[in-house]
């Protein structure tokens, strides 16, 4: 039995391609999936996200066990509200999940780790407590849901469906948040666009989701946030990062703290590794579709893609792929596409960004 | 969507059709497109090549995944729907009128042999389940 969001009945309605995902219940369209990716790239689009899990981190000492156990650096969330996107790493240097990490209030931090992981989360972060931090209390918060609301029009779609958070949210900037109520409204996303992510009672969310769609925001379902966020650069935890991986190798280098002398879990690891491969963005320069694991030779070795789509926006394949760390932008390589070698182009990713495209002056 | 009478189908989910001259046109059901999602990418078999019934003959590619075309007859590919190439769309539009190619059948017999509509919804309905 699968689990279901709050919203599983909403899907239902709207006749949803329901599938099973990381053991939810969750829907793949509604329809088009190239048409909701063009609504979030073009107007609004929102996207049941309650399959993550957010979890509370709470106690005198949950700075601390922050900083013990994230590759990135909780100190630069200066002020209540700020966000900061960071990986959770094992003692090798492998990545057990990446996570978003909200500072609250003096002692209150919420990380909002992948559904797939969650579990595994759970267990690692109360391992590490009992040895890092034994008085921080972790609160698994199953009791609610989350809808992100993306696209051009998205924040004033969302303010016209609800009444009077527009005073509480107009002037957030990005990567941050702000209570509104017992909401949690977050000026982050996974598409390369504008938009909120709200995190509220289960309770709420229905209503929420219909008086958005009664503002014209187009329900998009897990395909549509998949094209997106590749088009976007971002990574997704399983495919382009995993526990067997360094950071430094998934493109995530930005997001790991080597400079502070700061001591956490897995940093001797990653900073002892010299990187032999790293993450660039490809563009398939013929006809067909980039697929995760086909591989990939270069003038300077071999590697493999680790996500690939065809790109909506673009109309054209896109991937990211694993490569010797000598590859440059601008070189062509092969890739095998069902047995058959095809000619991609590498660029510097993003591909798209706040619905424009950012490679086209890389190709020629 | 019911599935039309006037036509043939494989256990593969290409249906055929016979025309006036005797030779077949192919393309997928409404249920493969709806299966596959949003086509982006047509690879249509190569004009005058000839395959034996059940070979793999092309592929079509939806956002979501590659899937395999099968030659649902024996025999030598005529023609092929370039307007697919770029608009494969058109299939998620309409499945029984986006023809992909059309084949002069060698073998009579064969085209007997396929699944009538009924046969065929059997194939879908289990695959619902």
């Amino acid at each position: 039995m699968l689990n279901r969001t709050s919203l599983n009945d909403a899907h239902r309605e709207l006749n949803a391609k329901l599938v099973d995902f990381g053991g939810w219940e969750m829907p793949l369209h509604y329809g088009s999936q190239i048409g909701e990716h063009h609504s979030v790239r073009r107007d609004a689009g929102m996207f049941d996200v309650s399959h993550m899990l957010a979890i509370d981190v709470q106690g005198d000492g949950a700075k601390a066990f922050l900083l013990g156990l994230l590759a990135n650096n909780v100190e630069r969330l200066a002020q209540p509200g700020e966000a900061l996107y960071s990986c959770m790493l094992n003692e090798q240097g492998g990545v057990v999940d990446d996570l978003i990490v909200y500072y609250l209030a003096p002692g209150g931090y919420r990380l909002v780790v992948n559904a797939g992981t969650a579990d595994k989360d759970l267990e690692w972060l109360g391992r590490q407590r009992d040895r890092l931090a034994p008085d921080v209390e972790i609160i698994a918060r199953r009791d609610l849901s989350m809808i992100a609301v993306q696209g051009p029009q998205a924040r004033k779609k969302f303010w016209q469906a609800s009444p009077g958070a527009e005073g509480a949210s107009a002037q957030l900037p990005p990567f941050s948040a702000t209570t509104f109520g017992d909401w949690l409204v977050a000026r982050t996303g996974y598409t390369g666009e504008d938009g909120f992510e709200i995190t509220l009672p289960s309770g709420d969310a229905t209503a929420l989701w219909e008086a958005m769609l009664a503002s014209g925001v187009a329900p998009a379902g897990l395909g549509a946030r998949d094209t997106l966020r590749l088009e976007a650069g971002m990574n997704l935890y399983g495919q382009d990062m995993d526990e067997t991986v360094s950071p430094m190798e998934s493109g995530l280098a930005w997001t790991v703290d080597l400079d502070s002398s700061r001591v956490f879990v897995g940093k001797q690891a990653v900073a002892e590794l010299r990187p032999e491969r790293k993450l660039i963005g490809l563009v398939l320069r013929e006809r067909g579709v980039l697929r995760a694991h086909q591989p990939v030779q270069t003038a300077h070795g071999d590697g493999e893609t680790t996500s690939g789509t065809f790109s909506p926006t673009l109309g054209l394949s896109i991937a990211l792929a694993r490569l010797p760390v000598a590859t440059g932008f601008g070189e062509d390589v092969g890739v095998e596409i069902r047995g058959r070698r095809s000619v991609a182009r590498t660029v510097k990713y993003p591909f798209v960004r706040h619905g424009k495209s950012l490679i086209d002056d890389q190709m020629d | 969507m019911t599935i039309p009478s006037e036509l043939k189908y494989t256990d593969t989910h290409e249906w055929v059709r016979t025309e006036s001259d005797g030779t077949v046109s192919v393309g997928i059901t409404h249920h493969a497109q709806e299966q596959l999602g949003d086509l982006v990418y047509v690879e249509s078999p190569q004009v005058g090549r000839k395959f034996k019934k059940g070979e793999e003959c092309g592929v079509i590619e939806s956002v979501k995944a590659a899937s395999d075309l099968y030659a649902p007859l024996s025999g030598e590919i005529l023609a092929v729907n370039e307007s697919l190439a770029d608009a494969p769309e058109k299939i998620n539009e309409n499945a029984y009128d986006a023809w992909m190619f059309r084949i002069r059948p060698d073998d009579p017999a064969e085209l007997e042999a396929l699944l009538d509509a009924s046969g065929y919804s059997k194939i879908v309905e289990a695959e619902s389940h």
